[in-house]
């Protein structure tokens, strides 16, 4: 019984470091995003250099563990003179690894277009840069919306590597709590759970913005007024 | 560029001595063909024959290798300001309509004008609205392209097309992709723009629309123009096998 109270008390120190999880996910997977997407158009660039490059820097980040590249910020970089709290550390690793894997998405999203639509643009006077902004980037961009929403549920799993950066985070609290009480049971399960809070809001999220935009195409069907009730329909 | 102009005033397109490869297969072997303004020609000829690249290459959406092609006096070269300037003047009508289909076909119409032409959106939108009338869809500027039929869909790409005010228009088969009873109403939209004297080339195989529209038949096989004739002349007089069997085949498909 005493064993609930105890519990009950460490709980507000857990959720404090499921904060910390929560803005370290947060901000990585919105830096991700936008260094994913400029990784993913170069994989497309016409210059070579480019190409090889976003080419060269994805297979780097994919072939290496997560777990090395947050080593490798936060206690090798020091020795060149770049010393990072363990959030930026922790940031800054999230953001280069989930990008490599997002510009290989946003790639494969921009490939997807048909090849009608580059030609239709190029022939309409469009340049380059103005293809790719408004004809090309809003039509890959529905077309990787599930991939990349899955990458935002798994980032708050994978942000538990931050903590042995010994960044405070749910997982580090967690650690130290449990070797503290030696409760080890009843605090991992605290911590699985408190992840499960986090992460099942975040798939709805995007289960969410995916059935919202299937509506948007369904209600580009014949009627446009298909998305409104059927008794209104039938007035 | 200006002395090309004044050479050839009265040519809109000029294709002289154009060699195409993709890889090591040729496509276009030595083309020349000159068109007129208000000019309208129809290019027809069996599949891989080269009519659709030459088109492509009129425009730069595809290189070719040797030779020179001008439109309106501007020389198409590998610098994208050429082509960007060419493509200013010359509208082009796709097999598959390519329509944007995020977009509403008035915004379809207008994307062109507002970000090439920097013009002001409402201006564009009245252009818009103004070929979206001619080709009779004026009720369905806000819907979407899925909501369209084939036919539908083919004439919004010929407003966007018109919306650029080009001076020459390519239609690369643009009734290939349509359902039989869906074909009149695209072949009638281009029979109006014919009329009003808009400079034309049109890959085909609606030979009834040949003899309507064109002022030249141009026929082409493996690569090369092997005929180019008046349609009278082109149908009655031809006196090639590969023509004639070709004629038949497409006659008798109809």
């Amino acid at each position: 019984m005493s064993n609930f109270n105890e519990l009950a008390a460490l709980l507000p120190t857990l959720l404090e470091g499921a904060g910390v999880t929560v803005a370290v996910s947060v901000v990585s997977y919105l830096l991700a995003l936008f260094l994913g997407l400029v990784l993913g158009l170069a994989r497309t660039a016409r210059l070579l250099p480019v190409r090889a490059a976003a080419a060269a820097y994805v297979q780097f980040m994919r072939g290496t563990p997560l777990l090395l590249q947050l080593f490798f910020i936060y206690y090798v970089l020091p020795y060149g003179g770049l010393i990072l709290s363990p959030f930026q550390a922790g940031v800054l690793g999230l953001t280069l690894n989930y990008a490599a894997y997002m510009a290989e998405v946003f790639r494969a999203g921009i490939a997807a277009v048909p090849k009608g639509q580059f030609e239709a643009g190029a022939s309409l006077a469009l340049t380059h840069r103005q293809l790719m902004a408004y004809v090309v980037i809003p039509q890959a961009l529905k077309i990787v919306v599930p991939p990349i929403g899955n990458f935002f549920v798994a980032i708050f799993k994978d942000s538990a590597l931050v903590s042995v950066i010994t960044m405070k985070d749910l997982m580090f609290t967690g650690q130290i709590l449990a070797s503290s009480t030696f409760m080890h049971f009843q605090i991992f399960a605290m911590v699985a759970a408190i992840y499960l809070m986090l992460s099942y809001p975040a798939a709805k999220a995007v289960e969410w913005l995916e059935r919202r935009l299937d509506k948007q195409s369904a209600a580009r069907a014949p009627n446009r007024r298909e998305s409104s009730s059927p008794l209104v329909e039938a007035s | 560029m200006k002395r090309d102009a004044m050479l050839n005033l009265d040519d809109a397109v000029t294709v002289e001595g154009v060699d195409k490869s993709f890889g090591s297969v040729q496509v276009l072997r030595n083309i020349d063909l000159r068109v007129k303004k208000g000019e309208r020609i129809v290019i027809c000829g069996p599949s891989g024959s080269g009519k659709s690249t030459l088109i492509r290459c009129i425009n730069g959406l595809e290189d070719h290798q040797k030779g020179r092609i001008s439109v309106n006096g501007h020389v198409l070269t590998h610098d994208p300001k050429t082509k960007l300037q060419v493509r200013q003047d010359v509208g082009m009508v796709f097999q598959h309509f390519n329509l944007y289909p995020h977009l509403t076909v008035l915004e379809n119409c207008a994307l062109s004008p507002i970000k090439a032409l920097k013009m002001p959106k409402a201006e564009a939108e009245e252009l818009a609205r103004h070929y979206l009338r001619k080709v009779k869809l004026s009720e369905h500027e806000h819907k979407y392209p899925v909501h369209l039929s084939g036919g539908q869909q083919q004439r919004v790409a010929i407003a966007r097309a018109l919306c650029m005010r080009p001076k020459v228009m390519l239609f690369d088969e643009p009734t290939s992709a349509l359902d039989p009873e869906l074909v009149r109403e695209v072949l009638e939209t281009i029979l109006g723009l014919a009329k009003e004297g808009m400079t034309m080339l049109c890959v085909t195989h609606e030979m009834g629309f040949a003899k309507a529209v064109a002022d030249r038949v141009v026929f082409m096989e493996d690569g090369e123009i092997t005929a180019s004739a008046p349609p009278a002349e082109f149908f009655h007089a031809s006196q090639s096998p590969r023509i004639q069997s070709f004629l038949s085949h497409v006659m008798a498909s109809v």
